[in-house]
């Protein structure tokens, strides 16, 4: 008879089999038998976070910058559902995460018992997939199971929920044997007959453009070469999706800027007139199609992902390729070099007016704003921030906002994994406890969240966890006083009746930081802000950056929601055009 | 109508309804079922009906028929995201049209009325199997099974004929013929 372990010691073998290193979590009565056994395993570290939204925040940016999934530990009851907003956050941008709760006792579960609550039920729709461990002899099958759900195929995030006397309750451990790449649920069945059929698209096309998205970055960091050897093979212009920054060059001149909402003049207008559309890893999401009616209305359309629930959903396409990123790439690279050695420069010859036609759309500068040396432009704290820590390898983290919509235009990311930023679920809150899973995973690597006051305020209770574990994060705020996405859309729809959307109480951010036992700095004049900004990355240890920004500005250009691409919303310099005026007004 | 200063763009066109009868193999575990119904209410599909029960004992298997309508592209979705649930084997969609499949629902009808109606409800019935499963002086229980439409059509029947309760099982499907759905 194989030796007996208690439920605890069993989470702890599985998580030791799967190579964890870091577990986020905050102690509470239904998990105490679990919180026990930690003593025990020394080569997992548990971070104490303050409250169980940065925990799983904090295993976002843990996952999303390692690659490896993240782990969360939380209580019963309201440390569950602490987690939601989190999961939410997970699944919305498919991100690894494996979140065990407590829960009370099998006998109690029912009863409305103290911290008791139906997590399963809470979470069944925010995880790919959950289970109720109700006998300890599933526990290890289904740990192991867990973590499988959550890094094959379409990466998301899931529960396993344990009633306290099952982490008491004894069993032996079946080890997991651990398989050959993966693809369990991820139908990576793509057939050479539709590689042969995307590479005539490519070899006949006149406007082709590429849309890569975050799909690129969970296929791991070698998608990223392949996806870069790809494009400039083809000679195709590039545009990104906001998740999928980093996965192509931002500074490499075929990458023609974000697209959507908030992105390039030239990178929608591209995707407007194209003839050719090649999304690789990205969901056609309504901040990109604009009106679905008038989407790319010329084009032949392309779609590369894992999921196949993806292909379809909004936009109907003409190729679906059902598979692995990097695979599909590869395979792709590889046909056009056995096949057409001329590829390279006809294609060239072929797409060279549509290039002429790129070129002119980027003099337009869409990303421009009007600098000013009385006040900080917040676009130019960016740029700043940019260009003094461009020759390090900086991972950056946001919140959700105009600050992070300027992050995104202004900061250029060259490699995969350097960019977390909540895309799908907009979740404020989002950045703070995102750098700080960072700063656990690349311990020596500069981690800068770039904030807004709003923002940072919702889990700002996480710079303790900061101070705790010494971890060096700098909370860059843009502070503007205002949440200003929603004054933004407040000033150009509703008559400029910023109804609270002015904060007009805030804290003393260089205090608050002092009052954490970290640095704060404050900045609000341009002269300033280079020498400020320095003082900020030598400084070895958590920095909270107050930099007072113009609280008027607009984030330009934008596409008002109702539109199609190629009627853009330009800044101040391009005032005349396209005010939004009548019927477009009530779509945004 | 949407209101007028969404956050979102508004919905134009509006494609044709199909009616589709969905075959879900699951795992027979616990909260199986509210992974299947959560995703239809989640993602604002229909349910018009559901059936639900145990087929296979040694391996643990439940079956579920619905019955749902929508436009060809929220068909597709519906199959592509029952697909993706970690307890669901397989999923068999077919057309209500589609001649190689038999859709059959059963239902229970109460009648409470003199004997010369009871009579001819049974009568009415006829065409349906019937089975006369209760009877009373007063009232009678029949089973019928039949397709969904038709007992929609025998409830309005019978009700000035003293039908008083209608029990249904909602649609379960099979294909004809020889072969079986992988």
């Amino acid at each position: 008879m194989s030796k007996l372990y208690t439920g605890a010691e069993i989470v702890f073998k599985c998580l030791e089999d799967q190579e964890v290193e870091y577990i986020f979590g905050y102690p509470g009565g239904a998990v105490l038998p679990i919180y026990d056994e930690l003593k025990n395993h020394s080569s997992i570290k548990h971070i104490l976070v303050r409250h169980e939204q940065g925990a799983g925040h904090a295993a976002e940016g843990y996952a999303r910058s390692s690659g490896k999934p993240g782990v969360v530990l939380v209580t019963s009851g309201p440390g569950a559902t602490n987690v939601v907003t989190a999961l939410t956050d997970a699944y919305m941008d498919s991100v690894p995460l494996v979140c065990i709760s407590g829960q009370v006792p099998t006998h109690l579960i029912g009863t409305d018992a103290f911290q008791e609550c139906d997590t399963t039920g809470i979470t069944r729709p925010c995880t790919k997939h959950n289970w109720l461990v109700k006998d300890v002899k599933d526990l290890s099958k289904v740990m192991h199971e867990a973590f499988k759900v959550a890094t094959t195929g379409r990466p998301g995030p899931v529960l396993i929920d344990i009633p306290k006397d099952i982490q008491f309750a004894k069993a032996s451990y079946t080890k997991f044997k651990k398989e050959k790449k993966l693809n369990g649920r991820a139908h990576n069945k793509f057939s050479q007959n539709e590689i042969d059929q995307l590479i005539d698209l490519i070899s006949k096309a006149k406007k082709p453009v590429v849309y890569t998205g975050g799909g690129v970055i969970n296929s791991g960091p070698q998608a990223s070469e392949t996806l870069k050897e790809f494009v400039r093979l083809i000679g195709f212009p590039i545009t990104s999706t906001l998740q999928g920054l980093g996965a192509f060059p931002g500074d490499d001149n075929q990458f023609i800027g974000m697209l959507g909402m908030h992105g390039t003049y030239e990178a929608n207008n591209a995707m407007h007139d194209c003839d050719l559309l090649i999304n690789i890893g990205a969901r056609f999401d309504d901040r990109i199609t604009g009106k679905i009616d008038e989407f790319s209305p010329k084009s032949k359309k392309v779609h590369i992902d894992i999921d196949p629930s993806s292909i379809n959903k909004i936009i109907k396409v003409d190729l679906a390729i059902v598979g692995d990123v990097n695979e599909v790439i590869k395979s792709a690279i590889k046909k056009i070099n056995k096949k057409q050695n001329g590829l390279k420069d006809s294609n060239k010859q072929r797409i060279s007016k549509w290039w002429e036609q790129i070129q002119k759309w980027r003099t337009k500068n869409s990303l421009g704003f009007i600098n000013s040396n009385k006040e900080i432009k917040p676009q130019h704290a960016v740029k700043r921030l940019y260009e003094l820590t461009k020759n390090q390898d900086t991972f950056i983290t946001t919140e959700v906002g105009q600050h992070q919509m300027w992050a995104a235009q202004h900061y250029k990311f060259n490699k995969p994994n350097r960019w977390m930023t909540s895309g799908g679920l907009g979740t404020m809150g989002y950045g703070l406890p995102a750098a700080v899973g960072v700063q656990i995973a690349h311990p020596d690597k500069l981690v800068i969240d770039i904030a807004g006051e709003a923002s940072v305020l919702m889990t700002m209770q996480e710079m303790s966890t900061a101070v705790q574990y010494n971890l060096p994060i700098k909370i860059f705020i843009l502070n503007n006083q205002y949440m200003g996405m929603v004054r933004q859309w407040q000033e150009l729809l509703h008559e400029k009746n910023y109804s609270e959307s002015y904060s007009e109480a805030l804290p003393d951010f260089v205090k608050l930081a002092e009052a954490y036992g970290c640095k704060g700095i404050k900045a609000d004049n341009p002269d300033e802000l280079d020498f400020k900004i320095k003082e900020m990355i030598d400084y070895n240890g958590p920095v909270i950056f107050d930099c007072h920004v113009d609280p008027n500005e607009n984030c330009f250009p934008m596409i008002p929601s109702g539109k199609p691409h190629n009627q853009m919303i330009l800044g101040p310099n391009d005032k005349e055009e396209n005010k939004i005026t009548g019927k477009g007004k009530s779509l945004v | 109508m949407p209101s007028p200063k969404s956050a979102y763009s508004i919905p134009t066109k509006k494609g044709k309804l199909d009616t589709h009868i969905f075959v879900v193999w699951v795992d027979n575990e616990s909260g199986v079922l509210a992974r299947v119904v959560g995703l239809f209410s989640g993602r604002g599909y229909n349910i018009e009906s559901l059936a639900v029960a145990e087929v296979d004992a040694t391996k643990n298997i439940s079956r579920i028929t619905i019955v749902t309508t929508g436009t060809p592209q929220v068909i597709d979705q519906i199959k592509l995201q029952l697909k993706k649930l970690v307890p669901v084997h397989k999923v068999a969609d077919f057309k209500r049209e589609d001649k190689n499949v038999i859709f059959k629902e059963m239902a229970l009808l109460k009648i409470v009325a003199q004997k010369k109606k009871i009579e001819k409800c049974i009568k009415e019935c006829k065409k349906f199997n019937p089975v006369i499963l209760d009877k009373t002086s007063k009232s009678v229980v029949i089973q019928i099974t039949a397709l969904r439409r038709e007992i929609d059509k025998m409830s309005k029947k019978l009700k000035p004929f003293g039908l008083t309760s209608t029990s249904r099982t909602g649609a379960i499907a099979m294909t004809r013929g020889a072969q079986t759905f992988k």
